[in-house]
């Protein structure tokens, strides 16, 4: 089956190389969402539900931390497991995330094999 | 934290960033230290604040051509002008440098908290960072053209900047003539 995917994050630099990871990566892909950040990415839920979301953590209007407690808050998607990728890499942020329930981190820089091989760890 | 610490944590950053997101190596230039924010007249400058008990301000310049040149091997495609997509992929690129630099200095200083960046581009415009504070000024070469990261952090005091010294973040203001 299909996975459709939401890419959060406000730069489309960063959107357009995670879309082109995805189709490179040996998973199913189906639809690719984008949000610019966390407010958007709420609003694109409501009308897409996604298998798998990949998500930034500082973006302005609601940054990715506050998007990860909202996914999880909610019957709708808190299943759905969300990876962040950012720029934060203090162990405090990565705890936060963790304790949040986020699927897994990677941090920025990244290269495509270590997002394929993280997203092989959840499918 | 020392300005040799400073150009330690700009060049492992920078390195890394260019290496695994456009997959090139830059070559080191000697850095150099600035009493005042070097002054740019055109090309292409992103900066971010950075924010904490030592607070501050990175900045990644180059031309317009450079520019574009690093969007392209980021992105995989051509530019032939500095548009939208050049100065958000000039952006993120000096937020992942800069990202990486602040995780490197909150080993040493604690918590900062990093803005979200700004990118101008123009011709005969200048910047002027208010206060006096030294500069890192860390150049790097591509392919025969350059680049630099510049960088100023220093201990917040109470008087600097009134009582949110904390929450101090960059500003630009921009008018026209």
């Amino acid at each position: 089956m299909a996975l459709d995917v939401l890419i959060v994050d406000d730069s489309g630099a960063i959107r357009k190389i995670l879309q082109r990871v995805l189709i490179q990566a040996e998973i199913p892909l189906g639809k690719v969402y984008e949000a610019g950040d966390g407010v958007e990415a709420l609003d694109a839920l409501k009308l897409h539900p996604v298998g798998l979301i990949l998500s930034d953590i500082n973006m302005p209007n609601m940054d990715g931390l506050q998007l990860l407690s909202a996914v999880k808050a909610q019957a709708a998607t808190k299943h759905v497991p969300m990876v962040m990728i950012t720029t934060e890499g203090s162990s405090t942020k990565v705890m936060e995330a963790v304790s949040l329930g986020a699927a897994g981190y990677v941090r920025k820089p990244f290269t495509a094999e270590q997002i394929k091989e993280k997203l092989a760890g959840l499918f | 934290m020392t300005h040799e610490m400073k150009v330690a944590a700009v060049r492992e950053a920078t390195h890394s960033v260019f290496e695994m997101m456009l997959g090139v190596t830059l070559k080191d230039c000697e850095p150099t230290r600035e009493e005042n924010a070097p002054v740019h007249t055109d090309g292409v400058v992103a900066l971010v604040g950075l924010a904490g008990e030592w607070a501050g301000t990175g900045a990644f310049r180059c031309s317009a051509d450079m520019a574009r040149k690093v969007s392209g091997l980021m992105l995989m495609q051509e530019f032939p002008a500095v548009d939208q997509d050049v100065l958000d992929a000039v952006g993120e690129i000096t937020n992942m440098i800069l990202g990486n630099v602040k995780t490197t200095f909150e080993e040493m200083l604690g918590p900062m908290g990093l803005s979200i960046p700004t990118v101008i581009y123009g011709r005969n415009f200048i910047t002027r960072s208010v206060g006096r504070c030294e500069w890192s000024v860390i150049p790097f070469e591509l392919d025969g053209g350059s680049l630099e990261i510049q960088i100023s952090l220093a201990k917040s005091t109470p008087k600097s900047f009134g009582s949110n010294h904390k929450d101090r973040l960059s500003a630009v203001i921009s008018m026209e003539v």
